[in-house]
């Protein structure tokens, strides 16, 4: 049943232009009238990574993800929700091959960034996270400076020149809506900044670096709601520069900063389609339960 | 409760081992020696300690005594009245009872000379050059502290010993040293040639001019030292025993002349001080019962060093293979119960396998392979210096790794995913999160191994400790640092000075003084270490709190 749904989802690259900063509200075009498929408005999107099949395996007998299939467009923020367990993190984490940490976890299927596999061969690893930063629900800034921690990434790539990292921490912290706050005080301890800043901080450390696309894995979920408003908007603005995937339990999170919704359920894919839809008019049963509370 | 434990043991350390350093009071008495039918002998010296027996203890000695006043108990004193060449003992006991017309007068000095231990008396004549230049007179006794005449001659004579010892320390030593090398060149030129040299080879012709350069050195040092050691026979002092037996000490082989009696509260303090400096800094003379114990504390020290060196690498690797490459199963369980299994072995049985191992199979190699020509006479086959190292490195490994191992489990997942996402490799992640996270750790671990390691003598008796090391494993002579050198050590002169020594009152205040420095080095070493974590914890707070 749910491949069914999947494989009507598939869609071909269209590649439509459209401009960057176009916000959430493109649910009505020719497109949507035309196939009558919310599905559609995803494939109106530039395509930044495409997940075909993919099938992960924590042990030879336990298996977390099954046959998912997802197109994930480009500056737009989609958000995996469903309750606990349901293999969302664990997918969120084959985006950037985490995954390849855990001993005994096998991947079946492809996960394609800009059209290339992930999973293949001549894929450097440290290449693809550089490409793919990754946000995880605790802040982990490391024990270092404020300033080192957003500067570790270009050290790693062999950045040495003080004027152009001390240029890149700014523009990182800038982005991060984190500047005003620790500009005073760049070279303190980062473990002395709130739970919210360090959040922020360790954002401002993933884009540091550059990446294409942002892995958020329930960023705010350790947050108080000052602090998770703040991350929210910062999302809100960070999207028109990255491909954003965050991982939720919060509903009305996902709701407030997605553009795309996907509903995980059981290592399956349920539903998939444009956030205000999926809320608003469910397709499946199980999604309606889960988004009214009735579970998870 | 602990806290007492160790702050008890130390004031007892203190005060037994300081206490010996005091200018303590001499006295002159007259005793009447039961042993030897009440005869009255003049006793000069200084009293040690008191302790009351019984009556009943004395009188199964042999002493005929009675009770003196219905008391069961009679005080006995144990007193230093030196002057061993003489008398064949430093100590006698002596009964409080029988000790008559004590008094303490001014002019009684005690000598430390540097052979023969202290000599107790009076100064009677001072001589220079053979002449007679001040004698004591009635009314007119020796004053230590004013005696111009005195002070003069002994500052001169002590210009000339430390001449005659930088020559034969340093400038012969040298020398001795340099026609060893030669020896050892020529050696290996004839072992590399296959036969004894021929005369004319350039390289003999070399050695040869370079040997006479070396001998016309050392006549001429032997004649400078000749000249000197003349000029300060000559000059002595003449002095008298309690009996009033005549003496005549040479200054020269005088250390120093300290008047108790005469000194007030703050000359005895600076008398004080310069014992304990002396103690401190100064080699051991006469069997390690005086002088001092630096050699000892810089060997410990040396030793303790070059085996934190040695061992943190090793450990810090081995944690780091075990916790964060090998893969989890039969063969890294294997590994943690050996480990754990080391830390458990008796060391003396670390110091059999460093001598069998070390010292026997490695440094023997080592002295084939490199050093063939100093044959038969071992360079690296022998114990020393490094292999005393290596043992105690071997012996404190397992607690390094175990220590690190645990400060690598404490660094939460979160902290590393945080640097792999960023696109660091493993090695990176290690290299710039991972280590420096768990320095406090391994800085644990350290302290941990220092502490043991300093107390640790068995295993050294095997491997390099020796009583006595003419010379310290660092000095002036090409290459500066002799790892292969024995050396000395601090836990090893305790046992020797307090087991192994011929003059035992002599040598128990110095085992509490030497006890109380290594316990005070290991503290040392210890707190710089703690203080050093401590910074270390401050500035790689983890996030578990």
């Amino acid at each position: 049943m749910t491949n069914a749904a999947m494989n009507n989802e598939i869609i071909e690259m269209t590649e439509i232009e459209e401009p960057v900063s176009g916000s959430r509200g493109h649910r009505i075009n020719m497109a949507d009238l035309r196939k009558g498929d919310e599905a559609e408005s995803v494939e109106k999107q530039k395509i930044c990574l495409q997940i075909n099949n993919l099938n992960l395996f924590y042990d030879e007998d336990k298996q977390a993800l099954f046959d998912i299939n997802l197109t994930i467009p480009k500056n737009r923020v989609t958000a995996f929700i469903g309750p606990s367990g349901c293999g969302k993190s664990t997918l969120l984490r084959s985006i950037n091959r985490m995954n390849d940490l855990i001993d005994g976890c096998r991947i079946d299927g492809e996960v394609l960034l800009h059209g290339e596999n992930i999973f293949q061969k001549t894929q450097e690893i440290t290449d693809l996270r550089r490409r793919v930063g990754m946000v995880f629900q605790k802040p982990n800034p490391f024990p270092k400076s404020i300033y080192e921690n957003v500067a570790y990434g270009l050290r790693l790539q062999g950045v040495r020149k003080k004027r152009m990292i001390d240029e890149t921490v700014e523009k990182s912290l800038k982005h991060a809506a984190l500047w005003d706050e620790v500009k005073g005080r760049l070279h303190d301890n980062a473990l002395g900044l709130s739970g919210g800043q360090q959040q922020r901080l360790v954002i401002a450390r993933a884009i540091a670096i550059g990446p294409e696309v942002l892995l958020l894995d329930e960023p705010a979920s350790a947050l108080d709601p000052i602090s998770t408003l703040k991350i929210e908007e910062l999302i809100a603005e960070l999207k028109e520069k990255y491909t954003i995937v965050i991982v939720t339990h919060n509903m009305q999170q996902a709701a407030r900063v997605s553009d795309f919704t996907a509903f995980l359920y059981m290592g399956k894919l349920i539903e998939y389609g444009k956030t205000d839809r999926l809320f608003t008019n469910p397709k499946y049963k199980q999604t309606e339960d889960y988004i009214t509370g009735r579970y998870g | 409760m602990c806290m007492i434990a160790v702050i008890g043991l130390l004031f007892i350390l203190a005060v037994r081992g300081f206490g010996h350093f005091w200018p303590a009071t001499i006295i002159e008495a007259v005793y009447y020696d039961i042993a030897n039918e009440n005869q009255p002998v003049p006793v000069l010296g200084q009293l040690v300690e008191t302790k009351e027996v019984s009556l009943e203890q004395l009188q199964s000695a042999g002493m005929q005594i009675e009770s003196v006043n219905g008391s069961q108990f009679m005080s006995r004193h144990l007193m230093k009245v030196g002057n061993r060449d003489i008398t064949g003992q430093d100590f006698v006991w002596v009964l409080q009872d029988y000790l008559h017309n004590i008094e303490q007068p001014r002019e009684l000095v005690v000598i430390e000379r540097r052979e023969w231990g202290n000599f107790y008396g009076r100064v009677e004549a001072l001589k220079k050059e053979g002449d007679i230049v001040w004698q004591a007179q009635a009314g007119q006794a020796f004053d230590r502290l004013d005696n111009p005449l005195f002070e003069e001659q002994f500052s001169r004579v002590k210009t000339l010993i430390e001449a005659i010892d930088k020559i034969e320390k340093e400038d012969i030593s040298s020398i001795n040293h340099g026609l060893e090398r030669l020896r050892l060149k020529e050696r290996r030129l004839a072992l590399d040639y296959g036969g004894p040299l021929p005369d004319n080879h350039v390289d003999v012709i070399e050695i040869k001019q370079m040997r006479i350069v070396f001998n016309k050195h050392y006549e001429s040092l032997q004649k400078e030292l000749a000249r000197l050691y003349e000029a300060i026979s000559r000059d002595t002092l003449i002095a008298l025993t309690a009996d009033g037996k005549k003496f005549e000490i040479p200054l020269a082989k005088i250390v120093h002349v300290f008047q108790p009696n005469a000194m007030s509260l703050p000359d005895k303090m600076a008398a004080y001080l310069y014992k304990l400096v002396e103690f401190l800094t100064d080699e051991p003379r006469e069997a390690n019962t005086e002088g001092g114990i630096f050699p000892a504390i810089f060997g410990t020290v040396m030793m303790v060093i070059l085996m934190a060196v040695m061992v943190t690498p090793f450990g810090v690797v081995a944690a780091v293979y075990l916790h964060e490459y090998a893969k989890q199963g039969m063969v890294t369980r294997l590994i943690r119960v050996a480990v754990n299994n080391l830390a458990g072995v008796p060391s003396i049985v670390y110091g059999v396998f460093g001598l069998g191992f070390f010292v026997y199979f490695i440094g023997g190699n080592i002295d084939t392979l490199f050093f063939p020509e100093a044959k038969p006479a071992p360079t690296f086959g022998t114990p020393g210096m490094l292999w005393a190292s290596l043992t105690l490195a071997l012996l404190t490994l397992p607690v390094v790794i175990v220590a690190t191992e645990e400060g690598l489990a404490r660094i939460p997942r979160s902290i590393r995913e945080g640097s792999l996402a960023l696109g660091a490799t493993k090695a990176e992640t290690l290299w710039r999160i991972i280590i420096p996270m768990a320095s406090p750790a391994m800085m644990t671990g350290l302290i941990l191994a220092v502490a043991r390691a300093a107390g640790e003598v068995a295993p050294l008796m095997l491997v390099g400790v020796v009583k006595l090391a003419p010379s310290l494993p660092i000095d002036g002579n090409y290459p500066f640092v002799h790892l292969d050198q024995k050396f000395m050590h601090l836990g090893f002169h305790i046992y020797d000075v307090g087991f192994q020594s011929p003059n035992v009152e002599a040598a128990r205040p110095l085992v509490y003084a030497t006890s109380l420095l290594l316990v005070a080095i290991i503290a040392i070493l210890n707190f710089s270490a703690v203080v050093m974590r401590n910074h270390l914890r401050e500035k790689y707070k983890s996030l578990e709190s």
